[in-house]
């Protein structure tokens, strides 16, 4: 068990996600940084799916109350125990009675916390995972509060072990986020599509978890059409439609979202395209104001992406075997 | 070195606590522990930021709605 001291900013129960209610209006929720958040489970020696917990911005201060191994993997926020620093993509540990405390963020966005044995809050249709916004899953389905005690699983990790650096991945400056322009593509003039590749947009302070706003670009301008019935007058309405997960709307044509793992699943405004989803774990790390490129691919382009994305997570494995 | 007061978060610095109020400090004001200089605003939340030093202001080193980081100084103590 750990007692939470203080619980950071928004630090939550995450695992790999709750897949197959998208359509019920349940998203999948998990680590928005799934390669970090394997790797964490790994150096610890947990299955990669195990639950961890995801800390935004700002790390939490947990007493231990027993024996245990720990990694930190994903944002540069240096992981102190009892005051002594120890290093982050590398195994630690931590005796009962210990406190895990953090120093500033220094790159990144979200840190995530492996513990040996995994964090042992009941699994709720089929994930440890927690939606805030459904108060779903994870510990009492909300973000953790000074004073939690969380349940720690029986583990087995060595302290000591570490993953190479050439395994690791971090969103550049500016951030390149890969994107395959989507069906209401043609909605869009010309001239304003290629802005929005050419702009370079910030990340808004408002980007969480459900979805993540950029604002700095120049507004859509759309084609003249006639409005489909029931779509409303706004020209980036639809008739509601179901939103995939890395899908970008742009209300109102000012400022995009990318819907990420807490989001909605359908609504009524249209999508520009949809970040490929070998760039989502990347969107997890990037921090209020980071600038960022969109780079339109084709399709084969973001089936490689993905490919090179599994048999990067694939050599994690193997180093970390 | 001057001793300073940093943002524990990244996000946006603002020195009132809503737009037609006055700053939560001013330079040449005290701080004691615990005391309020400003708001950070991230994932639709503002978050307090208190002093962990105490001191005189000499300066602040961000501006009202400055784009901050973690770590970066936002006030001097003289």
């Amino acid at each position: 068990m750990i007692k939470v001291l203080n619980p950071g900013l928004a630090t939550s129960v995450q695992d790999m996600g709750r897949h197959g209610y998208y359509h019920l209006g349940i998203p999948q929720s998990g680590g928005m940084d799934q390669l970090a958040l394997q790797a964490a489970n790994l150096l610890v020696g947990n299955a990669s799916d195990a639950a961890v917990l995801e800390a935004t911005f700002m790390g939490p201060e947990l007493e231990f109350t027993a024996d245990a191994v720990v990694a930190v993997t994903g944002a540069a926020m240096t992981p102190k125990v009892d005051g002594a620093e120890q290093a982050n993509w590398e195994s630690f540990a931590v005796k009962a009675g210990q406190v895990l405390s953090f120093d500033y963020l220094k790159g990144g966005a979200r840190a995530y916390i492996a513990i040996s044995g995994g964090i042992d809050v009941p699994v709720v249709l089929g994930s440890r995972s927690t939606y805030t916004l459904g108060a779903l899953g994870g510990f009492q389905g909300r973000p953790l509060a000074a004073g939690d005690e969380v349940p720690v699983g029986q583990g087995k990790g060595t302290a000591g072990r570490s993953l190479d650096a050439s395994l690791r991945r971090a969103p550049g400056s500016p951030a390149e986020i890969r994107v395959l322009p989507g069906i209401y593509w043609h909605w869009v003039t010309d001239k304003s599509g290629a802005q929005f590749y050419e702009d370079t947009w910030k990340v808004a302070p408002e980007a969480d978890r459900i979805g993540y706003r950029f604002r700095g670009g120049r507004p859509i301008e759309f084609t003249e059409r006639e409005r489909p019935f029931g779509a409303g007058s706004d020209p980036s309405n639809i008739v509601d439609g179901c939103y995939p997960y890395g899908s970008i709307q742009v209300p109102g044509g000012t400022e995009p979202i990318i819907l990420h793992r807490d989001a909605v699943s359908g609504g009524g405004y249209f999508m520009l395209g949809t970040v490929i989803s070998a760039d989502m774990d990347l969107i997890g790390q990037m921090q209020p104001h980071t600038p960022t490129q969109f780079v339109k691919v084709t399709m084969d382009e973001a089936l490689q992406a993905r490919a090179d994305r599994t048999a990067l997570i694939g050599r994690i494995h193997e180093a970390l075997a | 070195m001057a001793e300073q007061i940093v943002s524990p978060l990244p996000g946006t610095f603002y020195r009132k606590p809503s737009p037609d109020e006055p700053n939560f400090k001013n330079e040449g004001d005290t701080v004691a522990v615990g005391d309020v200089i400003g708001l950070v605003e991230v994932m639709k939340t503002f978050n307090e930021v208190k002093a962990d030093k105490a001191g005189t202001i000499a300066s602040f080193v961000a501006d009202n709605e400055e784009a901050v980081m973690a770590g970066q100084p936002l006030v001097e103590l003289g």
